[in-house]
């Protein structure tokens, strides 16, 4: 059934008792041509580009739980595109141009919102920086722009512009960046997946692979062995977990993300916007409530929730950001488990295991990423061959030396 | 969390800073013939278990010593807890 506006139409006339539900509840069969093992965002848009782009057949999307319980329901649902490094640029600059088609293309309304989105500077040496990191977006066809003070007063006179420690000079501006919604986005992608044959298939737990004399196989599940010519690996904060069964370790650790959301305000924040002398980064969503996260707990963690320190220190950005949320009431908190890699980039490639393909080390950025790791993930699995823009995301490049580094931080498990 | 630190008794983690798996403690030898292939896994690969983790913290805001926390990343239980010097 196409959505549409006429759709709607007919059944509010007939009483809303024709629609179907989106997805079906396939039964695992013993064996598919490819298996995605994850119904995440990520998995699910694989599964998707798999059968619409790359028309591939017998698919299976295994999930542990029920599709969406991850962190593509837990996320803060920001979108943009303003890397500095190239090899990571292009990538999210492909991911946003696919967002921006999205709704026309799987016909389900993920509500993309472009409302813009500013990042903060509070010195000389840090606008110098985004200048720069505007520049490199723009080399990859990305659209920065720099708002001096005045601009910014315009769009958001409620910031504390003359902090005494940390005065607000003006920002980096991506105006198609922004926010979506981002359950929808899963149930999009499972309903198009699902639409083209593919197998979803949930509370269906990984619990070992089929791995002889280095060529794989299939999957041990808790629902039975499933067979497969190809597997790919999408499972985020379960990576290091998945791919240990597989004898491999990871240049990743788990930690904990949380998020918040306020009880419902008039609109009042015009995009998204991040404080750059802070963990504070905000939204308000269409229901008004202000969604708002800052920095990762910071020790390694598989619980899905957070501790007291972090709320602390977020609640303490923002109010020093715009004073006037002070008064808000923070109605829901919760958190999710991110794949920390080592520098702070993700990895879209083969393993050393024949017909096992790994996509992880997402960091607190995947839910951007997703339509453009689903389709990027579905071309390697494919043509065994890298998508152009996701080439240089390696598992192997710590080992050469190639890390993508967005901050030239070295190896470190806290970076975006 | 509280962390029971065996000088100075219970402790708000919030005092410390965290820095990752307790083998960390166990640098590679730079002379060795595959030193660089060592220092790799040694930089860059983690175990990163869901259960329990043995792991190093550093109390900052106190007396500024390691201590090696043995805790459940699960649960964040800590079950053991020793001055990363004495570890040895
Ligand atoms: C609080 C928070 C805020 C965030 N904010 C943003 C943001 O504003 N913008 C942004 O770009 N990113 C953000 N992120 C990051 C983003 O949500 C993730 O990087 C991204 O969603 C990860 O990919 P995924 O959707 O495939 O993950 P998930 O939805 O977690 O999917 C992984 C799936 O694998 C399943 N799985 C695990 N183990 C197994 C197994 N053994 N067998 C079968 N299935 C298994 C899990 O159940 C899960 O459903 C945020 C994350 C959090 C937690």
């Amino acid at each position: 059934m196409r959505y549409n506006a006429l759709q709607i139409l007919k059944q509010g006339l007939t009483g809303h008792k024709g629609w179907k539900p989106a997805w079906r509840k396939a039964e695992p069969k013993p064996e598919y041509d490819i298996i995605i093992v994850g119904g995440g965002g990520h998995g699910l848009a694989t599964a998707y580009y798999l059968a619409k782009q790359f028309e591939q057949k017998r698919i299976a999307v295994v999930e542990k739980g029920w599709i969406g319980g991850g962190n593509v329901g837990r996320n803060t649902t920001i979108i943009r595109s303003n890397y500095m490094l190239h090899e990571n640029e292009g990538f999210y600059e492909f991911s946003l141009k696919l967002w921006e088609n999205q709704e026309q293309d799987f016909n389900y309304n993920s509500m993309v919102s472009q409302r813009g989105i500013i990042n903060l500077f509070h010195s000389d040496p840090q606008r110098d920086a985004y200048v720069r990191r505007g520049n490199a977006m723009a080399l990859n066809g990305a659209d920065p722009v720099l708002l001096d003070q005045d601009a910014l007063r315009k769009k958001c006179p409620f910031l504390n512009f003359d902090n005494a420690r940390f005065p607000i000079q003006g920002g980096l501006w991506q105006p198609r960046g922004g926010t979506v919604r981002h359950d929808a986005v899963a149930w999009g992608y499972a309903r198009g997946a699902d639409k083209r044959g593919v197998d979803i298939i949930e509370n269906c737990e990984v619990t070992g692979f089929l791995i002889d004399q280095g060529v794989c196989s299939g999957v041990e599940t808790t629902r039975g062995t499933i067979k497969a010519k190809k597997i790919g690996v999408a499972v985020a904060g379960s990576s290091s977990r998945v791919m240990a069964m597989a004898g491999m370790r990871l240049p990743m650790e788990s930690h904990v993300l949380q998020a918040f959301v306020s009880e419902g305000l008039k609109p009042v924040i015009p995009g998204v916007i991040t404080y750059g002398a802070g963990h504070f980064y905000v939204s308000q969503s269409d229901k008004g409530g202000l969604v708002f996260g800052g920095d990762i707990d910071g020790y390694n963690s598989y619980a899905q929730r957070g501790n007291l320190p972090v709320v602390e220190d977020v609640c303490e950005g923002g109010v020093s950001l715009m004073p006037m949320i002070g008064k808000a009431r923070v109605l829901r908190m919760w958190g999710g488990i991110m794949d920390m890699s080592m520098d702070g980039s993700p990895i879209i490639d083969k393993t050393h295991v024949n017909g096992l393909y790994f996509n992880g080390g997402w960091c607190y950025g995947g839910f951007k990423a997703t339509p453009a790791s689903g389709y990027c993930f579905a071309q390697l699995i494919a043509t065994d061959a890298p998508h152009e823009t996701a080439k240089a995301m390696r598992m192997d490049r710590f080992s050469r030396g190639l890390m993508i580094d967005e901050k030239g931080q070295g190896a470190q498990p806290n970076l975006h | 969390m509280i962390i029971h630190h065996p000088l100075l008794g219970p402790r708000d983690s919030a005092e410390f800073i965290y820095l990752g798996d307790a083998s960390l403690m166990e640098r590679p030898d730079p002379k060795a013939e595959n030193a660089q292939e060592l220092f790799y896994k040694y930089l860059y690969l983690r175990d990163n278990p869901a259960g329990e983790h043995k792991e190093l913290w550093y109390h900052e805001q106190g007396d500024r010593s390691w201590l090696i926390l043995t805790r459940n990343t699960v649960t964040h239980e800590i079950t053991h807890v020793e001055l990363a010097r004495r570890s040895k």
